[in-house]
């Protein structure tokens, strides 16, 4: 139980990272970016193959971010002069020849067998009472802010709600939910810690890139940086007209972007302690979009959200719904898939904003 | 459109009523946008005599052009065709430093396509666009603005998930923390510098009389207060000449009014004013000199009183 928690801490962690990245590009930006797990690819190839040739992995990791924001600003350089659907149209196509070359190219990457057996971070390390201690402090602390936001989100909810005279109950069953989940998790995490094990120093090593990061996106979108972005969402002629050098925001927003999903990818790597070419099929960058989509663009905490619901509801299905529907795996992956697509749609219906989402924002003309 | 010629005409005479002009469909939207539900054939008798005032009394005080100095704005031999249609044909056009300059034209003459091409947001296929003194035809838009000649649009774009007052501030020009870097490195500055910004943005919105909306999402404004929204931003860049394409259409007679108010007390603080209107009262009161363009051509140019007496004008407007 402690051990799937775990694993589900460090999932949820990867997933939002990841879609942090999607959230600067189509939520600020407005970028369609139908090929976001070719950063993650080349952020887990990079770190891992570089780290199996010595290479430390606090180098090999900025260098696996740094060439994912390269692959950004070739593909935004090739595609972002033309009209915006032809990003949409490149970033898949691109996505899916990195994986051809990762599949292909075995001589670099072993192709289809894989890479296995890289240095992970702090796999070997064995930390004494003090720093194991340190270690449950550092997350206890990232627990704290997180329910802290979490708790400022609902409030002004419950004050919106007053205002307009109902009580938010949507708002109040995520809100409980999610807290458990997360005390189920934090709980999980400190025994983990105290009985040290490497998943449970990968978790907080990875929860705390994701408040850094987060906590960075965060500053970025309230900067006049972000406004750019924000601006040239809503309409680039506009910022073009005020002297805002819409090209350059745009690569800027994609690389940045790309970045993140490129840590991701180690992460991911060092969470499976293996890549292979199909880790990396565009359904990883529809989850991304799912997660996007369900906690509403534009916004940090509502991605985050979005990918704590994804997991959730990931990790139930997985154990409900095989007591209750006569299928084989394969079938259930399916109707798991099925389901998720239709609550995207139902809530498309109900609440086209996501679920963060502003309601008054639906209502604007352009 | 049978009655499309009278209303032509009626534009061009000083003294009969202006009445609204659906001047094309992008047009006819914003009307319907708009909060005025006046009929668009009632007369407009009150902002006219209104309009008329102030600017009668403005001409009076206003100081006499220097009409030798050096032209902020020269565009000469501007073609552009769309396919086998020639928008713009071979036009010129020149705009003095403290004017207020007129484009007039009859509907699809090229007007708005003469601005895209100006601040390059059409690629010109020949001509050449001199802005203080350097040739900018070779320039991407956000240059051209960046060099102060920043453009409105005939149907007034805003952010509209952005607040009146984010719209604002992101007119400003050089602005420190639009750096990524120094989001980081020098956050101080940054702070700092909204907070001007953001005074200069109230500023210019009381003028306008927006800045109870500061807070309010800008897709929640009528179209005339968009159009407000439009030029107060245009001012927020700290530009040396404002184009404006029709900031009257769609807009009721209290916000005509208040938008020539602006406009004409912009100009005495020193700004220059390049107007596309189809509201000939205002054109005609407000210019100091009358560009007329006619199937993408130059027509005519003058001031209002020569212009208003040009039968080639007139004739343009009929045909
Ligand atoms: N992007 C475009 N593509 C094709 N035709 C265009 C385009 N823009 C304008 N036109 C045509 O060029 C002519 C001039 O249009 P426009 O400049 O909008 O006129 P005005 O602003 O004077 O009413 C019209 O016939 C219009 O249909
Ligand atoms: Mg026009």
């Amino acid at each position: 139980m402690v051990g799937y928690l775990v694993f589900l801490a460090i999932s949820t962690g990867i997933a939002a990272l990841f879609s942090l990245g999607l959230n600067l590009q189509w939520g600020y930006t407005g970028l369609i970016n139908f090929g976001h797990v070719a950063f993650m690819t080349v952020g887990a190839y990079t770190t891992v193959l570089l780290a199996l040739k010595g290479v430390p992995l606090i180098i090999a990791v900025p260098l696996g971010a740094g060439l994912a924001a390269l692959l950004g600003l070739l593909i935004g350089l090739s595609t972002l002069r033309l009209r915006e659907d032809y990003l949409a149209i490149v970033t898949i196509g691109v996505s899916e020849v990195i994986r051809l070359i990762v599949l292909n190219e075995e001589w670099l990457t072993r192709g289809t067998f894989g890479v296995q057996g890289f240095p992970l971070p702090l796999a070997t390390w064995s930390p004494n009472l003090l720093m194991r201690l340190m270690m449950i402090a550092l997350l206890t602390l990232i627990a704290g802010l997180t329910f802290w936001r979490m708790w400022q989100w609902f409030s002004k909810q419950l004050q919106q709600g007053k205002r307009e005279g109902g009580f938010p109950v949507g708002s109040l069953i995520l809100g409980i939910a999610s807290s458990l989940l997360g005390l189920a998790v934090y709980v999980a995490g400190v025994m983990a810690l105290y009985d040290y094990t490497y998943k449970a120093g990968l978790m907080v090593l990875l929860l705390l890139v994701l408040t850094v990061i987060f906590w960075q996106m965060e500053r970025l979108a309230r900067s006049p940086w972000g406004r750019v972005l924000k601006a040239i969402r809503e309409d680039e002629e506009v910022a073009k007209a005020l002297g805002k050098n819409v090209f350059w925001y745009k690569l800027q927003s994609l690389m940045l972007g790309g970045a993140i999903a490129g840590i991701a990818g180690s992460f991911y790597a060092w969470q499976q302690t293996s890549v292979y070419p199909d880790d990396f099929i565009p359904l990883t960058t529809f989850e991304a979009w799912t997660i996007v989509v369900l906690g509403g663009a534009g916004n940090n905490v509502g991605t985050v959200l979005g990918a704590i619901i994804f997991w959730a509801y990931n990790t139930v299905t997985r154990f409900v719904l095989p007591a209750l529907l006569p299928f084989d795996d394969a079938r259930l992956g399916a109707f798991r898939v099925m389901v998720i697509g239709l609550l995207l749609m139902v809530l498309m219906v109900a609440r086209p904003q996501g679920i963060l989402g502003k309601k008054e924002e639906l209502t604007l003309g352009r | 459109m049978a009655g499309n010629e009278n209303k032509a005409a009626s534009d061009l005479s000083f003294n009969e009523a202006p009445t609204v002009i659906e001047e094309d469909f992008e047009v006819a939207e914003d009307v319907a946008a708009n909060e005025s539900t006046l009929p668009a054939d009632m007369p407009l008798t009150r902002s006219d005599t209104d309009i008329k005032n102030i600017l009668i009394q403005v001409k009076d005080h206003k100081p006499a052009l220097q009409t030798s100095s050096v032209p902020i704005l020269a565009a000469s031999g501007l073609c552009k065709s769309f396919g086998g249609l020639r928008a713009v044909d071979d036009a010129k056009l020149e705009v003095a430093q403290g004017s207020i300059t007129g484009l007039i034209g009859p509907n699809g003459a090229g007007k708005t396509t003469f601005f895209n091409l100006l601040s390059n947001f059409i690629q010109s296929d020949r001509g050449r666009v001199i802005f203080d003194g350097e040739p900018i035809q070779h320039l991407q838009p956000h240059q051209i603005a960046q060099m102060g000649m920043v453009r409105t649009f005939q149907v007034a774009r805003v952010l509209s998930r952005l607040s009146v007052m984010e719209n604002m501030i992101l007119g400003a020009q050089k602005q420190t923390g639009e750096n990524f870097w120094n989001v980081w490195l020098q956050p101080k500055q940054v702070i700092l510098e909204e907070k001007q910004q953001r005074e200069r943005a109230i500023a210019i919105l009381e003028s306008v009389g927006l800045a109870h909306m500061a807070g309010a999402y800008a897709g929640a404004l009528s179209g005339g207060q968009r159009k407000l929204l439009e030029m107060a931003r245009a001012l927020m860049t700290d530009p040396k000449l404002i184009l404006l394409d029709e900031p009257a259409a769609g807009v009721n007679p209290t916000l005509i009014n208040q938008i020539c108010d602006r406009i004409v007390t912009w100009n005495r603080e020193g700004m220059t004013f390049l107007i596309i209107e189809h509201n000939m009262d205002v054109i005609m009161s407000l210019c100091d000199r009358v560009w007329v363009l006619a199937e993408g051509r130059n027509l005519a140019d003058g001031t209002p009183a020569e212009i208003q007496k040009n039968t080639q004008v007139l004739e343009a407007y009929l045909g």
